[in-house]
């Protein structure tokens, strides 16, 4: 782990998940009408611990072997509180909920970053 | 960036959408078609959505929509008695469309619901990648 790492902690781990859930609640969204679609979000905790190296997912254990992402192994299907009958457990407002839970941690860990790149010019000016 | 992939997503859902617009506006406006037998009746017509396995799309799971095709449908064509309509048959029946008007306005506003949505998903994650691009400054 080098200075910059150090310096930054975990919240690039934390951007990278974060917009892995973005993409996944987008998804789930744009297939709200889909029938038979199951809604699907990542389950952070795995998600992050994976991201920073900390688990490892799923590994090859042969050359030609598909490839799994890392940080995909994390993703769970959601259980739906009201199934409907064409198999779609999209429930739309519950995933506008969850969008902007996800994108106002997006912004605080931003803002996170935002802060130790400030107060590091700063230091390094040493105005 | 991963961030990026939800303007695609959301893009699949906003054309997918925007189909079914067209078909429910295309069905309204047919609602009062008359046609002098069962075939030639218009029928409603329906997109038929399924999730685009594409892994063009980031190969990670998250999907957009795909339209497979357009189905009609099966319902029988309202059948009206009115021998002194031109279109009248040798039995004095017309055939009118079976499209369900109510049940277009009720598809109607859950596709423009659904459409909502999707934009402000990307309007959301065009301020997250504003913010991104921003940082440090």
């Amino acid at each position: 782990m080098n200075m910059i790492d150090r310096l930054f902690g975990v919240s690039p781990q934390v951007l990278s998940v974060r917009s892995q859930r973005t993409e996944l609640i987008a998804a789930n969204l744009a297939n709200a009408d889909t029938p038979g679609y199951k809604a699907r979000d990542v389950d952070f905790g795995d998600a992050l611990a994976m991201a920073r190296g900390e688990r490892r997912g799923l590994q090859h254990a042969h050359g030609s072997h598909i490839a799994i992402g890392g940080e995909s192994q994390a993703v769970r299907y959601r259980i739906p509180s009201q199934p409907s009958m064409d198999g779609n457990t999209v429930e739309t407002d519950r995933e506008h909920s969850e969008f902007m839970e996800n994108a106002i941690r997006y912004q605080a860990s931003l803002n996170f970053l935002d802060g130790r790149i400030k107060s590091t010019l700063l230091a390094l000016r040493g105005e | 960036m991963s961030l990026f992939n939800v303007f695609d997503i959301s893009g699949t859902a906003l054309s997918a959408q925007s189909v079914r617009l067209n078909a429910i506006s295309s069905n309204l406006a047919n609602a009062e078609v008359v046609s002098s037998s069962e075939e030639e009746a218009y029928r409603a017509r329906y997109p038929v959505f399924s999730s685009a396995m594409d892994s063009a799309m980031g190969g990670r799971g998250a999907v957009g929509v795909r339209i497979d095709g357009m189905v009609e449908s099966q319902l029988a064509p309202r059948k009206e008695f009115s021998p002194t309509h031109p279109l009248a048959d040798q039995e004095g029946y017309i055939y009118m469309s079976n499209v369900n008007s109510v049940e277009e306005m009720a598809n109607m506003i859950s596709a423009s619901r659904s459409y909502q949505s999707s934009v402000e998903a990307m309007n959301t994650t065009k301020q997250l990648i504003m913010r991104t691009l921003n940082m440090g400054r």
